[in-house]
């Protein structure tokens, strides 16, 4: 019995420990993806101030009602 | 652009604030009447068996979170989603068809909720008091919700999901996952012959019933009063003030924070019974973490406003806002104080838990389910908000009743912990229980007015909102930022 437990606290530590990595790689990943320049978060903070049906997109999505449509036209 | 000359339909979104006004004011009004029952125990005789707490207890607590909550979310919803995602319901009539179906569906299901608690047909599971056919009618209601969402996230012109969008998802997840566990039940007739047809009895049953129940009662906290108004304060503060979210990193760490910690915080509620000790541990621990995404979210919000604090005092709908996500850091703060177990010992089954729940509803999530209907409301109805001036009074009007009523409930539950524990030098306990009965009774009377207050001005907020459909101030343009009030 001692034994479980014991290999539960170490089964707990590490459990938490690698959580702990888990959550500072993610800020990381966030962080070096802005630096190298594949990734910019901040632009889709505009998503909700640009939001008029009209309103370019922030990111076109290519398969979005759009560009069905077209397909549709096309075909 | 091919969409110009399109308009987003607000049609099913208008429905649903609506319904939020009428069940806000059922709900709380109910509310208001049992907390002056408990404090003038003669009320419980005035309307026979109907008018007891313990039967519009339920009805108060299914209403305003299954009603009002979730209709205010719904109108958010079917809002946001249109313009984050760049797409009009008009576009698609059989989304649109879901979305009404989605409506009328739920309208009946709580119209059937009201009627079979006020007959007291319940299965006596705290905010999961509905039996198994409506139960039935809920899974249904809530994939028609999920169809017309996903319907919507298809269709969309913008490639990236605002992080609103996170939020609205993981609402609809979460609570079907907590929804079909926790409501596992047996239909005693169809497998016993006992009781009537509509009758049932929990899959599980003594402590392993206790475990899923609270699971699921403190997630319905979670992904029904946290995940889905955090996705509208993340929409309507940036979009009211005009200013972009203060950092959207902070926003996706603080989600997956939070997605990932409140699953494991429910153990609290169960302190101190007969579930394993690591189990209450764990909910203690998870509670006290949870602070991190919490107020990830609520700091976002704030530092957001940087710059534009004048805004705060110029705009009532900023105030309730900025409010809101005070009162969020507010009641996640003090949940993880009362999840401690020392804290607990003192705190558990005494007043002090409602005056929690209510500094978290009537601050953070009222305030922001007000705040989102008044902010939709001149894009609705393509006019000026009645008055400003109504809007300031019901601000302070309700911040008063809330205050009243937590800080009464703080020292209700306090005295009523500390009465309740203490004990003479032979080891015998100091007071009987109509001892604390007597001495909470003017925190009681406290209480119901502070409920009072809060109930008045939501017939303001429904004043408002009438007078603005009929006013004949009418806008030229939908407002981009700041909503356009008159004196």
């Amino acid at each position: 019995m001692e034994n479980i437990r014991e290999l539960q606290a170490y089964g707990y530590f590490f459990f938490t420990l690698f959580l702990v990595v888990v959550l500072y790689a993610y800020i990381l990943h966030l962080y070096r993806a802005e630096k190298k320049g594949t990734r910019n978060y901040e632009k889709y903070g505009k998503l909700a101030l640009d939001d008029e049906i009209d309103a370019t997109p922030v990111e076109p999505n290519d398969k979005g009602t759009d560009e069905t449509k077209e397909n549709k036209e096309q075909s | 652009m091919q969409n110009a000359g399109l308009e987003y339909d607000y049609t099913v979104s208008k429905w649903f604030a609506y319904l939020a006004i009428i069940f806000g004011i059922v709900g709380m009004s109910i509310g208001t009447y049992i907390a002056f029952e408990l404090a003038f125990p003669g009320m419980n005789e005035w309307f026979g068996q109907y008018g007891t707490f313990s039967r519009l207890r339920p009805i108060h607590t299914n209403v305003v979170a299954f009603g009002f909550t979730l209709s205010g979310i719904w109108a958010a919803m079917y809002y946001i989603a249109q313009r984050t995602l760049k797409v009009s319901l008009k576009e698609n009539s059989f989304v649109h068809g879901l979305a009404k179906a989605h409506f009328w569906l739920y309208l009946l299901l709580a119209a059937l909720m009201v009627t079979t608690e006020l007959m007291g047909i319940t299965t006596s599971k705290e905010y999961a008091e509905m039996e198994w056919p409506l139960d039935v009618l809920t899974v249904v209601v809530w994939v028609l919700f999920g169809m017309a969402m996903f319907g919507m996230i298809g269709m969309r012109r913008e490639k990236t999901l605002y992080i609103s969008m996170w939020y609205f998802i993981a609402f609809f997840l979460g609570v079907a996952m907590l929804y079909l566990f926790n409501n596992m039940e047996v239909p005693t007739y169809f497998v016993t012959g006992m009781g009537k047809w509509y009758h049932s009895v929990s899959m599980y049953s003594g402590t392993n019933d206790a475990l899923v129940q609270w699971w699921y009662g403190h997630n319905a906290v979670a992904f029904v009063f946290t995940v889905p108004i955090v996705a509208m304060i993340y929409y309507y503060l940036p979009k009211e003030s005009g200013q972009p979210v203060f950092s959207y990193k902070l926003s996706l760490l603080s989600f997956w924070g939070l997605m990932f910690v409140y699953l494991w915080a429910g153990g609290h509620h169960l302190i101190y019974s007969t579930v394993p000790d690591w189990m209450q541990t764990m909910g203690s621990v998870f509670s006290v973490i949870l602070i991190l995404p919490s107020w990830g979210s609520a700091i976002n919000m704030l530092l957001t406003m940087k710059g534009e604090w004048n805004q705060l005092k110029e705009s009532p709908l900023i105030k309730f806002m900025v409010l809101a996500s005070t009162f969020y850091m507010l009641s996640t703060l003090e949940g993880p104080i009362q999840a401690i177990k020392s804290v607990n010992a003192l705190a558990h089954f005494t007043d002090w838990i409602p005056g929690h729940v209510h500094d978290g509803t009537l601050g953070w999530v009222g305030f922001m389910v007000i705040a989102a209907i008044l902010h939709m409301a001149p894009r609705y109805f393509k006019r000026e908000i009645y008055s400003r001036k109504l809007m300031e009074m019901q601000f302070w009007l309700q911040t008063t009743g809330i205050v009243l009523y937590f800080s009464s409930m703080w020292i209700a539950g306090i005295t009523q912990g500390m009465m309740w524990r203490a004990v003479d030098q032979y080891g015998n306990l100091a007071y009987s229980f109509i001892d604390t009965v007597t001495v909470l009774h003017p925190y009681y009377t406290i209480r119901a007015i502070g409920g009072l207050l809060y109930v008045t001005g939501l017939f303001m907020w429904a004043y408002n909102f009438y007078k603005t459909m009929q006013s004949d101030k009418v806008l030229e343009k939908e407002p981009a930022f700041a909503s356009p009030m008159g004196a």
